[in-house]
C-alpha cells in the first residue's frame, strides 16, 4: 500500500478565488465569538500588510480594495467532492479528509501511471489548472501520509522504518486532538512526535487518553486503518462562484476550465461519458443563459468539450454580466475507456464527430447531415436526409442523375434531344404528393445531360435532374 | 548516357524539365488512363486544390470524379459535400459506389459560412475529399483553404464558373471542362510540372451506367419544348 497525502492549504479562499485569473486582496473571514477575524488570506492582501488573525476592521484599513467574504464550508466541502472526481481518474481508491485533504491509494496504479514521478508531474499540473495550491506526501500509511503532507514535507516514503523515523521529527501540533492535549504535552516536553514515542505507553494512555496512542499508531501502521472511499454522485452538478461580474467569454471560458478536469474526473471514476453538457451563466436580474453542448457520440475527453465550449462561447450573446456559472451532466451513458495503441502512437487521425460538432455549432443543426436512398419510387422522396454516418447500405439506381433540382424547373424553350426513355412513375396516390410522370434522359443543346419529365397530367414538360 | 550519370539523375532532388513534378503527396487515381497519365504522380493530388471550371452544369463535371470518390470511399475515407447548387442524389451515388454512410453534406447560410466550413473540412483531416461550390473567392481565402488542405491532407475540390479562367489561383491543378460531341474534353490549365496545351478526351461512358446502356442509340424523338409538345 501506498498513500498519497493531499493537502489543500488555503481550499477555504480558493473557493472564492480561482474562478478568475486576476487577484486583488482577498481575505476570508470568519465570526469567532462576537467579532469576525481574518482566516485567510491571499499574496496581495498579504503584501498590504493583513495578515491571518487579524480583526476585519483592521485589515479593511490596511487595503482598500480587499474583499472580504464569510468563510463557506458547504463550498469548501463542495470543492473537495470535487476534487475527489477528479482525483478518480489517478485511483478509484480516493478517500476524503475532511476539511482540506484527500487521501489517494496509489500502490496499485502505479505501474498505470508509469512510476510516482510521472503520476506527481499529472497531480501537479491538474491541480494548477484548477486552480488549486496543494502539498503532498507518500506514506505507507495513509495517517502517516497525510501528517507529512500537514507538515509540508514533500516526501515519497515506502519503507515502514524510514516513516517513523520522518514522523518523530514532526511537531506534535499537527495530531488530530483537542487543544487541551496537545498544550499538556507541550508542557511536559514533548514537542515532536519522537518525543511521545518515548514516553511510556501506559503513562500516555493514563494522562493523554487512548486516543492519542491510537493515531500514533495508525500514523506507523501499527493499527489498521479504514478508509471510507468516495462515492461519486450519480450525475455531476458543480457550481463556481466567480470573484467578480464577468461578461467576456475568454473570462468564462476560463472558469469552465477550471471545473472541466472535476468532470473527467467524475466521468472516469464511473466509467462513463457524456452526450449533453450544460453551461449555465447565472445572471443579477435577468433569467440565466444555458449553454448546451451536443456531442455526436459520448465522450470525456476535457479537450473536446473545452473546443466546442469556446466555440459555443464565441457565437453566445450574453445578456448581462455573469456572476456564478454552472456545469451540468445530468445523463451520463456508459462509455468503456479506449485502450492505447502500442503502435500507432503519435499519428492522429482526423475525428468526424469532432469536424461534424464544430460544424452544427455554427450552421445549425439541420445544415450538417447524410443523405441515404429511401425505398420509393418517386425521385423526391428516393433520397432522404440523415444523420451523418448512418448506415444505409443500398444497390443505388443507374438510371439515376447526380444532381436532383430539389424544384422541378418548367423547361426553356428550345430543343432537347431525348435520348432514353420513357420511363414511366406513377406512385403516392396514399399520402397526396401523387406523381404521374414519364421520364426521359435528354441531351441540352451546350452538351448537358438532363434528366426530364412529361407530368402526364398537364403534358407539361419539367427538368428535374442533371448528369452532372 | 553514361551510367554513373543516369544515376546521378535519378536523384529525387533533381529534376528535368521534360518531367512532371515529384509530389511528396500520393495522388489519387482518376480512374481514367488518359487523365491520369497527364497528371503528376498519376492521379488527382492530395494535401492541393483542384479547381474545376465548367461551362454549364451537367456536362459531367462530377462524373469525372466518381470513380475517384469510389475509391476514397472504399479506403473508408469521408467526403464533404459544402454548399452543394442542387441535392446530391443518394440513388445516383450509391449505384457509382460512393459510400453514403461516409458521406457528409453541409448547407451553410452565407458564403463566410461556407469557406469556414470547407476550411474546417479540409483542414481536420477526417475528410479525404472535399468538394465545395464557393462564390466571391480571394487570396486570403483561397490560401487558408490550400493551408487546411495540406494540413488534413485532403483533396480539395472546387468547382467554379469557366469566366475564373483568366483570374490567378493558388490551386496546383485547374482543369476547365467542356462538353464535345466525342466526349469530355478537359484542359489542363495549371499543374505541377509543366504546361499542357492539348485537351485531353475523356471518355465518361466507361464509368457510368446511365451512358453504357445504349452508346450509340439515335436520338429518340426531337421535341419542341414546351408549348408545342404539351399540345400535341
Amino acid at each position: 500500500m501506498l498513500w498519497l497525502a493531499l493537502h489543500f492549504p488555503s481550499l477555504s479562499l480558493e473557493v472564492f478565488s480561482r474562478g478568475s485569473a486576476a487577484a486583488g486582496p482577498l481575505a476570508v473571514s470568519e465570526k469567532l465569538g462576537n467579532r469576525s477575524c481574518v482566516t485567510a488570506c491571499n499574496e496581495a492582501a498579504s503584501a498590504c500588510g493583513i495578515r491571518p488573525g487579524m480583526p476585519v476592521a483592521a485589515a479593511q484599513a490596511l487595503a482598500a480594495a480587499l474583499i472580504v467574504r464569510a468563510r463557506d464550508p458547504v463550498a469548501e466541502q463542495e470543492s473537495l467532492a470535487g476534487l475527489a472526481a477528479w482525483a478518480g481518474r489517478f485511483t478509484p481508491a480516493v478517500s476524503l479528509q475532511l476539511p482540506d485533504g484527500l487521501l489517494l491509494e496509489i500502490g496499485s496504479c502505479l505501474s498505470l501511471h508509469r512510476g510516482l514521478d510521472n503520476l506527481l508531474g499529472q497531480v501537479r499540473s491538474g491541480l494548477s489548472e484548477m486552480g488549486y495550491a496543494f502539498t503532498h506526501a507518500c506514506a505507507p500509511t495513509p495517517h502517516g501520509a497525510w501528517l507529512l503532507a500537514l507538515a509540508g514535507m514533500e516526501t515519497a516514503i515506502r519503507a515502514s522504518a524510514q516513516l517513523e523515523q520522518m514522523l518523530a521529527a514532526l511537531p506534535v501540533r499537527l495530531l488530530a486532538q483537542p487543544q487541551e492535549i496537545l498544550a499538556s504535552l507541550e508542557m511536559v516536553g514533548a514537542h515532536t512526535l519522537g518525543d511521545c514515542l518515548r514516553l511510556p505507553r501506559a503513562g500516555v494512555a493514563r494522562r493523554f487518553g487512548q486516543a492519542l496512542l491510537n493515531e500514533l499508531d495508525r500514523a506507523l501502521g501499527r493499527l489498521p486503518e479504514a478508509r471510507e472511499f468516495f462515492m461519486p454522485p450519480p450525475s455531476f452538478e458543480r457550481r463556481l462562484e466567480l470573484p467578480a461580474q464577468v461578461h467576456e467569454a475568454e473570462a468564462l471560458l476560463f472558469a469552465a476550465r477550471r471545473l472541466l478536469p472535476e468532470l473527467e474526473g467524475f466521468l472516469n471514476l464511473r466509467q462513463a461519458g457524456v452526450q449533453e453538457l450544460e453551461l449555465i451563466c447565472c445572471h443579477e436580474d435577468v433569467p440565466d443563459t444555458v449553454l448546451k453542448l451536443g456531442f455526436v457520440q459520448p465522450t470525456r475527453a476535457v479537450d473536446r468539450m473545452l473546443l466546442l465550449l469556446r466555440e459555443t462561447l464565441g457565437r453566445t450573446r450574453l445578456s448581462a454580466p455573469v456572476h456564478t456559472i454552472m456545469l451540468n451532466a445530468r445523463h451520463i451513458v456508459p462509455l468503456a475507456a479506449s485502450s492505447a495503441d502500442m503502435f500507432q502512437d503519435g499519428v492522429e487521425e482526423g475525428d468526424v464527430n469532432l469536424l461534424l460538432e464544430r460544424l452544427r455549432i455554427r450552421l445549425g443543426k439541420e445544415a450538417v447531415h447524410g443523405i441515404a436512398p429511401a425505398a420509393d419510387h418517386r425521385p423526391e422522396q428516393a433520397s432522404r436526409h440523415c444523420e451523418a454516418g448512418d448506415d444505409a447500405a443500398s444497390p443505388g439506381n443507374l438510371q439515376r442523375p447526380l444532381w436532383l433540382l430539389p424544384k422541378p424547373l418548367p423547361c426553356q424553350e428550345g430543343q432537347l434531344a431525348l435520348k432514353t426513355g420513357p420511363e414511366r412513375i406513377e406512385s403516392g396516390w396514399w399520402d397526396g404528393r401523387d406523381v404521374a410522370r414519364d421520364y426521359y434522359v435528354a441531351q441540352g443543346r451546350n452538351g448537358s445531360r438532363l434528366w426530364v419529365y412529361c407530368d402526364r397530367v398537364s403534358g407539361a414538360w419539367f427538368v428535374h435532374g442533371l448528369f452532372a | 548516357m553514361n551510367a554513373s550519370l543516369d544515376q546521378v539523375l535519378q536523384h529525387p532532388g533533381i529534376w528535368r524539365g521534360d518531367q512532371l513534378a515529384q509530389t511528396g503527396e500520393d495522388a489519387l487515381p482518376t480512374g481514367f488512363a488518359e487523365l491520369d497519365e497527364l497528371l503528376p504522380g498519376g492521379g488527382w493530388p492530395r494535401g492541393a486544390l483542384t479547381e474545376i471550371l465548367v461551362e454549364r452544369e451537367g456536362i459531367g463535371e462530377l462524373r469525372l470524379l466518381l470513380p475517384a470518390l469510389a475509391r476514397v470511399s472504399e479506403q473508408s475515407g469521408w467526403q464533404a459535400w459544402v454548399a452543394p447548387p442542387h441535392v446530391p442524389y443518394a440513388p445516383a451515388l450509391a449505384a457509382a459506389g460512393v459510400k453514403l454512410k461516409q458521406l457528409l453534406v453541409a448547407q451553410p447560410q452565407s458564403a463566410a459560412d461556407a469557406w469556414w466550413t470547407a476550411e474546417q473540412a479540409l483542414r481536420s483531416g477526417a475528410c479525404s475529399a472535399v468538394l465545395a461550390w464557393l462564390s466571391t473567392p480571394d487570396e486570403r481565402r483561397m490560401r487558408r483553404l490550400q493551408l487546411g488542405a495540406e494540413s488534413g491532407r485532403a483533396w480539395g475540390i472546387l468547382f467554379r464558373s469557366a469566366s475564373a479562367a483568366q483570374e490567378r489561383s493558388l490551386a496546383a491543378l485547374r482543369l476547365r471542362l467542356e462538353a464535345t460531341a466525342d466526349g469530355l474534353a478537359v484542359h489542363i490549365l495549371k499543374r505541377r510540372g509543366g504546361h499542357v496545351s492539348k485537351p485531353v478526351l475523356v471518355d465518361l461512358q466507361q464509368t457510368h451506367g446511365v451512358r453504357r446502356a445504349r452508346p450509340s442509340v439515335p436520338p429518340l424523338s426531337v421535341v419542341q419544348l414546351p408549348r408545342e409538345a404539351a399540345r400535341s
